[in-house]
């Protein structure tokens, strides 16, 4: 496989599209995701950053239609997977593409296996969902898929039970469900974050090793720069539900634009600095109640800040090739009108 | 699990020996004894209820009565009753089986409405058929269950004379015949499903807010993630777990059987263990109050046990040992 993947001019497999997700809040929505597009070219690797509440979750949950019932709602846009429109989609529908066509892992793998079901009850579960097998044939397949997941022992480890497994292994569990039916878009939200650091590389060593193998997309969610440049093609960079700034991977470290990508990029600890450099952004993400419903959201804790950031809304738009931001001091995120006069 | 069991069976030993020291103990403080609830003391002559005192062991020193007590009991023998002029085994041996079917009966129809109305109501929580079911449920526990009994008694079994009102067994039925069970069952069927009826509110409840707190769990996310059908998250991933606490609970109601009987069996004049415990305090007859006594003690010890083992046999995370 000589070809780039950041070259492959393909259909996107995912394309979302002024997405909106809100969240009711004592009976008013507030928008968590507020107009978000981006695409997943297939066989991609996109990385979501961003502080935390920033929604990266929202959005992640929101494709896979996981949002909880009653208080979370898709109120606008569109998400196309594959040729399909998913935000029509009733839940029976979803659910022959959710597991098959998409997967999703998520942050805490120490909850997200049922206490009192055996892995391999769990692991077969996805199987029996998608597709037509037996139960020999599927206890095998799910003790192949434990093996591939890098879990030694597999043949003993079907018959256990979640409690018995440490994070790791419980989080390649999760990997191997994820993986039982070959998806073609796989969605990991920080999957390593709960995790020691010697086990973070290897799950992400192992989902490298997968997306390469199964020829998959991935969106991969995370805290850490660090990971995106080793992992991702490409990277989308979040704050208050909007895209801030949206690039290749190679421009993320030399050429960033939005000052919220350049204060995160302070925020990594380099290898040579002593560990008190570590520069944190003053301040906090505001919540859904407080957002500014004008100007750049990012404005009260913006070093760059100009009077105008507080009442212009600065548009997400390509500033160079392949290189989208949303910040004033770029001419092409002023909104339209000015930008053509 | 089976040397467990056998552990614990083990060492319940000493702790119905302490049990029946303090009911035998208790037993001697109330006032007066067999004789006086027997006879009236103030119509005999008194050289005769000595003689009978005398007779009957009541002069000789607590300990030595308690351990020619406690001699018997060990062989299963709890002495005579000197109301019904019967072995005290005997007389409970003909109760037992009429506690054992309205017990059970109950408890079937305590755990069926609770796991129906309860998943419905965790399911579709805040509908109107969940608004429907907590309504009965409030109602349930706020009313005195010998309230319900006789609002039962008065409207099926004096009003509209579907069942009997009292008893367990009509008059001049051959035991063994169809006839007989038939009978047994109409004279079961209101008092059980009073006594159960009664019972479900707190269990509905229990699994209905056990459900809706297990359908926010990260692992039904990850069902649902996995294209996992709504029905299947609420039958097995949600239900595999509210269950948990309610299974555990069913080994306590095996001792609340006989206890929970006894204002019901009363009210229903059900000649049960229950009726009988009640007759047995008003009459004095303490060697058949001693006898339930310890009866309830060990049942509620292996109650415990019970609940345990299925503890271990529902989750896998518990592990006896
Ligand atoms: N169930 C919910 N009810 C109300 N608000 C919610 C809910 N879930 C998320 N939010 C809000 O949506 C916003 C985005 O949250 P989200 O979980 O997507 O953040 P995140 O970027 O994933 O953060 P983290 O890095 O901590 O996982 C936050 O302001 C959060 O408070
Ligand atoms: S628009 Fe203004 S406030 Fe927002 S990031 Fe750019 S400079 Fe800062
Ligand atoms: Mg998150």
């Amino acid at each position: 496989m000589s070809t780039n993947p950041r070259q492959h001019k393909d259909a996107p497999l995912l394309e979302v599209n002024n997405l909106e997700t809100a969240f009711s809040i004592d009976g008013t929505f507030y928008n968590a995701v507020d107009n978000v597009s981006f695409r997943v070219k297939p066989r991609q690797i996109v990385g979501i950053v961003g502080e935390s509440g920033c929604g990266k979750s929202v959005m992640s949950l929101s494709v896979m239609k996981l949002l909880p019932k009653g208080i979370g709602q898709i109120r606008n846009g569109e998400i196309i997977f594959d040729g399909v429109h998913l935000e029509k989609m009733t839940d029976s529908e979803i659910n022959k593409i959710r597991g098959k066509d998409i997967a999703m892992i998520f942050q805490e793998p120490m909850t997200s296996l049922n206490p009192v079901f055996s892995i391999g009850f769990q692991l077969q579960e996805v199987l029996f969902n998608h597709m037509k097998i037996s139960k020999r044939e599927a206890r095998l397949k799910s003790i192949a898929l434990l093996k591939s997941v890098g879990i030694s022992r597999p043949e003993k480890i079907v018959d256990e039970y979640p409690h018995q497994l440490s994070g790791g292994m419980r989080q390649r569990v999760m990997i191997a469900i994820a993986i039982a039916c070959q998806p073609k878009l796989l969605i990991a939200d920080e999957p390593t974050t709960a995790l020691d650091v010697t086990v973070q590389a290897q799950i992400l060593e192992l989902l490298k090793e997968i997306q390469e193998v199964n020829d998959m997309s991935v969106i991969l969610i995370t805290h850490d720069l660090g990971v995106v440049a080793e992992m991702c093609d490409e990277v989308i960079v979040m704050y208050a539900g909007k895209i801030a700034e949206r690039t290749d991977v190679d421009s993320l470290f030399h050429n960033l634009k939005h000052p919220y990508t350049q204060l995160l990029m302070g925020a990594i600890p380099k290898m040579d600095e002593e560990v008190e450099k570590l520069s944190t952004i003053k301040g906090i993400v505001p919540s859904l109640k407080n957002m500014p419903k004008t100007g750049c959201k990012f404005a009260a804790r913006c070093p760059k800040a100009m009077p105008e950031c507080l009442t212009v809304t600065p548009r997400l738009a390509e500033n160079e090739a392949g290189h989208e931001v949303a910040c004033l001091l770029y001419e092409t995120s002023q909104p339209k009108q000015e930008v053509n006069t | 699990m089976l040397q467990y069991t056998i552990r614990r069976l083990i060492g319940m030993i000493p702790i119905i020996f302490l049990i029946s020291v303090v009911v035998f103990t208790l037993a001697k403080l109330m006032p007066g004894d067999a004789l006086s609830g027997k006879i009236d003391p103030l119509n005999s002559d008194p050289e005769y209820i000595e003689e009978m005192r005398e007779k009957m062991g009541l002069n000789d020193p607590i300990p030595v009565q308690y351990v020619r007590w406690m001699s018997g009991v060990v062989q299963g023998d709890f002495g005579d009753s000197f109301i019904h002029k019967r072995p005290v085994m005997e007389l409970i041996g003909d109760r037992l089986p009429n506690t054992i079917i309205l017990g059970l009966s109950a408890l079937v129809i305590t755990y069926l409405l609770a796991f129906l109305m309860g998943r419905y109501s965790g399911r579709f929580a805040y509908s109107i058929g969940d608004y429907l079911i907590s309504a009965f449920n409030y109602l349930a526990l706020a009313i005195p269950s010998f309230v319900a009994a006789l609002v039962a008694i008065y409207v099926f079994a004096i009003n509209l004379g579907w069942v009997p009102a009292s008893g367990s067994i009509g008059s001049g039925v051959e035991a063994g015949t169809l006839e007989y069970y038939l009978s047994k069952a109409k004279h079961t069927v209101l008092p059980a499903i009073v006594l159960g009826a009664m019972a479900t509110a707190a269990y509905t409840q229990f699994l209905r807010n056990d459900m809706i707190e297990s359908s926010r769990k990260d692992y039904v996310r990850t069902a649902r993630a996995k294209g996992t059908k709504e029905s299947a998250i609420y039958n097995k991933h949600i239900l595999r777990n509210s269950i948990i606490p309610i299974v555990t609970l069913l080994g306590f109601d095996i001792a609340n059987l006989f206890g929970g009987a006894i204002i019901t069996e009363t009210i229903f004049t059900y000649p049960g263990i229950g009726y009988l415990f009640v007759e047995s305090v008003h009459a004095r007859d303490y060697s058949v109050m001693m006898a339930i006594t310890m009866m309830l003690t060990i049942l509620t010890l292996i109650g415990n046990l019970v609940a345990d083992l299925l503890y271990g046999l529902v989750d896998p995370r518990i592990r006896l040992s």
